[in-house]
């Protein structure tokens, strides 16, 4: 239950963080939340740790007009109370009381929660909905990447060992689009056993464009796309129509927390109670 | 490796300074360098928080820092809060609410309700329960803890008891 050995490292700047990845076995170290507890459990044992957190260009969230930036070092609870961010995207409020609790949101950063990829984690399944745009930085410049070509597997994303996630972008929703959350989980700040998210823009009572992303179904957030297609056009009404058979073709895994069965159970309920919540916010009611 | 490095910070209004090596656990240090045993080490991996402490006024879980990012830090532990003789009002709720009993988890309780009296509104029992959700007590369901908190909240909005 104790960390073995390593190098810490305090870099202050971008340039001296990218530095001190050169080496064999680094890690960066952002809130500590998931990497510390793999520490102690001695699952992974870096010879060097990288302390970004003095990295001060990482910790703000800008409005940049049609967009929003996120830097990799904004905690949790940061997000869930940036005016900025929840005023376009009020969704981010709603998902971050699902994580965790006060002290881990305190502490947690997105940057940490994306690069670590929980497949129940809610920002990697924020960022999927939204199809947010992930900004790392390597010693030869920066990079983008949405966040479908994101996500490889459980823990494991594009970033490279020696690259380090700076920021994400996402761009705002046109006026009329209505968002929601939700999720299954065990206890209250439990990692979700399903959640699901949606956004939809509706316009003379017609759905013009949804989105629907699901956690912990797979290996990573997964976009609903075949009934984000068929919603096209249609009255909120078509929502349960739309769903119905769209879990079939999931496969989640079995663990202690839940069967693959159940999971998949939950999928219809949980995916018809976001889609018309956020036809209704779309509509203007709340 | 194994190099220990100069830590100074703020502990509980006071300049201290220790050594440490890079891999010890903050609530390691606090207890065994400091010798401020008041922070509870249950889980060490960010589960029980009975080490919460505040770290640059904010909640932290200590088992989850290093020692050396203390360095040049505001912490505060449990010990910042009351003595015995001279209790703090959040530990006198939790006596008169009975709201400890083997007292494991209490320093970590303590100082999350010092947070979360500050931070929300705590307008209901539900939203307590839920601010609370991140301390565990193996003794008294909670329901004591809520009551103290209760109490708490309402002396902080006036509300007559
Ligand atoms: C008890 C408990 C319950 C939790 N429950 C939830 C929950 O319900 N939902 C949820 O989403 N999360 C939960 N978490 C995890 C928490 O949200 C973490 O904060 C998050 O997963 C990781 O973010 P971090 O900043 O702490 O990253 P760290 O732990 O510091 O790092 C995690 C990984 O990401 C890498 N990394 C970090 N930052 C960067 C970067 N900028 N660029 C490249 N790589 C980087 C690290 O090297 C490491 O491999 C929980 C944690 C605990 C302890
Ligand atoms: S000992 Fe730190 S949370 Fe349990
Ligand atoms: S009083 Fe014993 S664990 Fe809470």
């Amino acid at each position: 239950m104790k960390p073995a050995a390593f190098e810490f490292c305090r870099p202050s700047t971008l340039e001296e963080a990218l530095a001190a990845l050169q080496h064999d076995d680094a890690k960066i170290l952002a809130g500590g939340q998931s990497l510390v507890p793999m520490m102690n459990f001695r699952l992974v044992r870096p010879e060097r740790l990288v302390d970004i957190n003095n990295l001060s260009d990482l910790c703000d969230i800008r409005d940049e007009g049609d967009a929003i930036r996120i830097g990799a070092l904004v905690r949790h609870a940061q997000a869930a109370a940036s005016t900025e961010l929840c005023g376009a995207f009020p969704i981010v409020t709603e998902a971050m009381a699902h994580v965790a609790h006060v002290a881990i949101r305190n502490r947690g950063t997105i940057g940490g929660s994306l690069a670590h990829a929980d497949p129940s984690a809610e920002w990697p399944l924020l960022i999927t909905l939204l199809d947010g745009e992930i900004e790392i930085a390597g010693s030869d410049g920066t990079r983008i990447v949405g966040a479908e070509e994101f996500f490889f597997a459980p823990l494991v994303t594009a970033i490279e060992e020696t690259e380090i996630l700076v920021s994400i972008k996402l761009q705002k929703p046109t006026a009329g689009t209505g968002m929601a959350f939700t999720e299954v989980a065990q206890r209250a700040g439990d990692f979700a056993v399903v959640a699901a998210a949606a956004t939809v823009h509706t316009k003379n009572g017609l759905i013009t464009r949804a989105r629907l992303a699901l956690g912990g179904v797979g290996d990573f957030p997964l976009r609903m796309k075949d009934v984000e297609e068929k919603l096209e056009g249609m009255p909120p009404d078509a929502i349960d129509e739309a769903i119905r058979g769209c879990a079939d073709v999931l496969e989640p895994n079995d663990d202690m927390h839940a069967s693959s069965h159940y999971r998949r159970s939950l999928v219809p309920t949980l995916a018809s109670r976001v889609l018309k919540q956020a036809a209704i916010r779309a509509a203007g009611v709340t | 490796m194994t190099n220990e490095t100069n830590i100074t910070l703020t502990l509980n209004g006071e300049k201290v300074s220790a050594k440490a090596e890079p891999r010890m656990l903050a609530s390691d240090f606090i207890r065994d360098v400091l010798f401020m045993s008041g922070t509870h080490v249950g889980c060490e991996h960010g589960v029980c928080g009975a080490c919460t402490i505040r770290f640059n006024g904010k909640t932290a879980r200590s088992c989850l820092l290093f020692a050396a990012q203390l360095d040049g830090a505001n912490v505060e532990t449990v010990e910042s809060l009351g003595t015995a003789i001279d209790m703090h009002r959040i530990q006198k709720a939790f006596r008169k609410h009975h709201a400890l009993q083997c007292g494991f988890c209490t320093p970590g309780f303590l100082m999350t309700v010092s947070e979360i009296l500050e931070t929300l509104p705590l307008s209901t029992d539900d939203e307590i329960r839920d601010a609370l959700s991140g301390n565990l007590c193996r003794c008294t369901g909670y329901e004591h803890i809520v009551r103290a908190v209760r109490e708490l909240v309402d002396e902080r909005d006036g509300v007559p008891a």
